[in-house]
């Protein structure tokens, strides 16, 4: 049957225990299937009891008809339909990772992978000297000493302008301008909203920022520090460090070759359409370890299958607890 | 010539009302928010779909509330027997046209303001209809993509020769000069979004061969749900919360 293939060489044997892990997959996740719909097809809805129709769902003729491809979901009477494999819609809260596209008048646009750019108002952003006061036109002149396009940046998702543009935020020292790592895209259903987006992988010394928009940072760890205490420090550093400054921004090679690994096991688990969760992540780097897989095999057929595998079995194991 | 032959069959070896094989694929190409590749035997058609997003030339934004459609359409220098020079002719520019009418009279462009989509359509290899493949293969790719539509465009054409209503013209029944209709419609409102002949046909005749396109319309309805059926169960089972 038709499905959204692999674009990868796979060999007989592989074709097979690939085929045999996705469809253990799908006998494990049988009891939710019946709900996908399609666009225009009916969604069943007891007439007499009020619902209300949310997103993704149109009402012709009496008949309610899905509008996007994806699942029915039921909360109390509202009847939407989450959409798979569409742009991100955010919501207030979300922290997100964009990319710089544009510093203009008083704000940044930053690509979010939504409808529009997002935007980050200079008045809405953390001083890098830590300090609350009036932005000045000084201040907008400097804009570009705090961030410039195509940096990475992530931001806390502020609210809707009435024409649906989306302000953004960075009100705290873990938000802002991110250095020495890796951005990669996933699809934004393969990211579950929750309590925790920020990680830090302490056995690696890696930071990980999911971003609710399928953006995920992969980089190098740093401390977030209190804004008061870097200024106290800034006069020791300033003596101490001024000619050393340039060559230790070089990270280690092996935190450069961790960052490959773990940016590699997200491709892969995002190229075969498995959600995305620190913990499947940091599984799937172990398991590229304990198989002495090298980081630029991973995205080679065989690993793949490995994870297909792997996935399969793990959610069988936790099926049974 | 004889397009027909004594026993009923067509050159290709197919009845008057039969349809050539359909192969359709989603998710083609990894970059684009939604893409597919739709086969109508010999014609080949990939499309890729990139948005919503923010308007890149703001000229280009009529409405304010409403998404802009955009689309391409080109033939592949390879894909037909002689070598295309031109990339954008008054055929290409046409056919941009009615595909992008087509598709932004089924988006629900006002869910979406000021944003655009963006819909690239390449014929790969071009066997006759490649109108309507286009049309088909912009439909699979945009459900991928997540937009949310009216209905599923769907297209198909339909000729006539030597007094016989045929099905789905491939390149040589097309360049033959007789009628050729193409139909687009969506299944489920019941409605037609294109329609247009060249050549002319008599009043009884056409609707014979109107109706013959708009069964074939509903076939090819029937292929594309299925495809995009199995890929969203393959979607939602593989992510698995």
């Amino acid at each position: 049957m038709v499905m959204r293939k692999l674009q990868l060489p796979l060999s007989q044997t592989q074709k097979v225990r690939f085929e045999r892990a996705i469809e253990r997959l799908q006998s494990l996740s049988s009891a939710n299937s019946d709900a996908s719909v399609i666009v225009t097809d009916s969604i069943p809805v007891n007439h007499d009891d009020a619902f209300l129709k949310g997103h993704g769902t149109s009402e012709v003729d009496g008949e309610l008809l899905a509008t996007v491809c994806g699942v029915v979901e039921r909360v109390d009477k509202l009847v939407y339909v989450r959409t798979l494999r569409a742009r991100y819609k955010p919501e207030v809260g979300d922290i997100v990772v964009g990319r710089v596209i544009e510093v203009a008048q008083k704000r940044w646009r930053v690509e979010l992978n939504f409808t529009q750019d997002g935007v980050l108002m200079l008045s809405s952003m953390n001083m890098p000297d830590g300090i609350q006061r009036r932005r000045t036109s000084v201040d907008e002149l400097n804009m570009r000493n705090i961030f410039v396009e195509h940096d990475v940046v992530c931001a806390e998702v502020r609210n809707f302008q009435h024409d649906g543009s989306l302000q953004l935020q960075a009100r705290s020292q873990k938000y802002g301008k991110l250095e020495k790592g890796q951005l990669l895209k996933v699809d934004p259903y393969l990211v579950k909203r929750s309590k925790h987006h920020f990680h830090y992988v302490e056995s690696l010394g890696i930071d990980l920022i999911i971003g609710c928009n399928g953006f995920i940072w992969v980089g190098e760890h740093v401390e977030v520090r209190d804004p008061m205490a870097i200024d106290d420090q800034k006069d020791e550093e300033m003596i101490s460090s001024s000619s050393a400054g340039k060559e230790q921004n070089h990270n280690p090679l092996e935190t450069r070759q961790t960052i490959c690994r773990i940016g590699n096991a997200i491709r892969v688990l995002s190229n075969l359409g498995f959600t995305v969760t620190l913990e499947v992540i940091i599984e799937t780097v172990n398991l590229s370890n304990s198989k002495n897989i090298d980081i630029h095999d991973m995205l080679g057929s065989e690993f793949h299958v490995v994870v297909a595998e792997n996935e399969a079995e793990r959610r069988r194991t936790k099926r049974k607890k | 010539m004889e397009y027909v032959n004594p026993e009923g069959l067509r050159l290709d070896g197919r009845r008057f009302n039969e349809m050539r094989q359909i192969v359709a694929e989603v998710g083609v190409v990894s970059k684009a928010d939604g893409s597919a590749v739709f086969e109508m035997g010999n014609t080949k058609v990939i499309a890729a779909v990139y948005g919503p997003r923010e308007i890149q030339n703001k000229s280009q934004q009529k409405k304010n509330d409403h998404a802009v459609v955009l689309c391409e359409y080109s033939m592949a220098q390879f894909s037909t027997g002689d070598r295309r020079r031109q990339k954008f002719d008054r055929r290409s520019t046409e056919l941009s046209l009615v595909i992008r009418q087509t598709m932004e009279a089924c988006i629900l462009t006002e869910l979406m303001p000021h944003s655009q989509i963006d819909i690239f359509l390449q014929v790969l290899q071009a066997d006759g209809g490649t109108r309507s493949a286009c049309i088909n293969a912009a439909t699979l790719a945009l459900a991928d993509a997540g937009i949310p539509m009216r209905d599923l465009a769907v297209s198909c054409s339909a000729g006539y020769l030597n007094s016989t209503p045929l099905l789905d013209l491939n390149y040589v029944e097309d360049s033959a000069g007789g009628a050729d209709v193409t139909v687009g419609i969506l299944p489920k409102l019941d409605k037609v979004t294109l329609l247009q002949m060249d050549a002319k046909l008599p009043m009884e005749t056409f609707e014979t061969v109107f109706a013959l396109a708009s069964e074939g319309c509903k076939a090819i309805a029937e292929r594309i749900r299925e495809v995009l059926q199995e890929n969203t169960k393959q979607l939602e089972y593989r992510r698995a919360a």
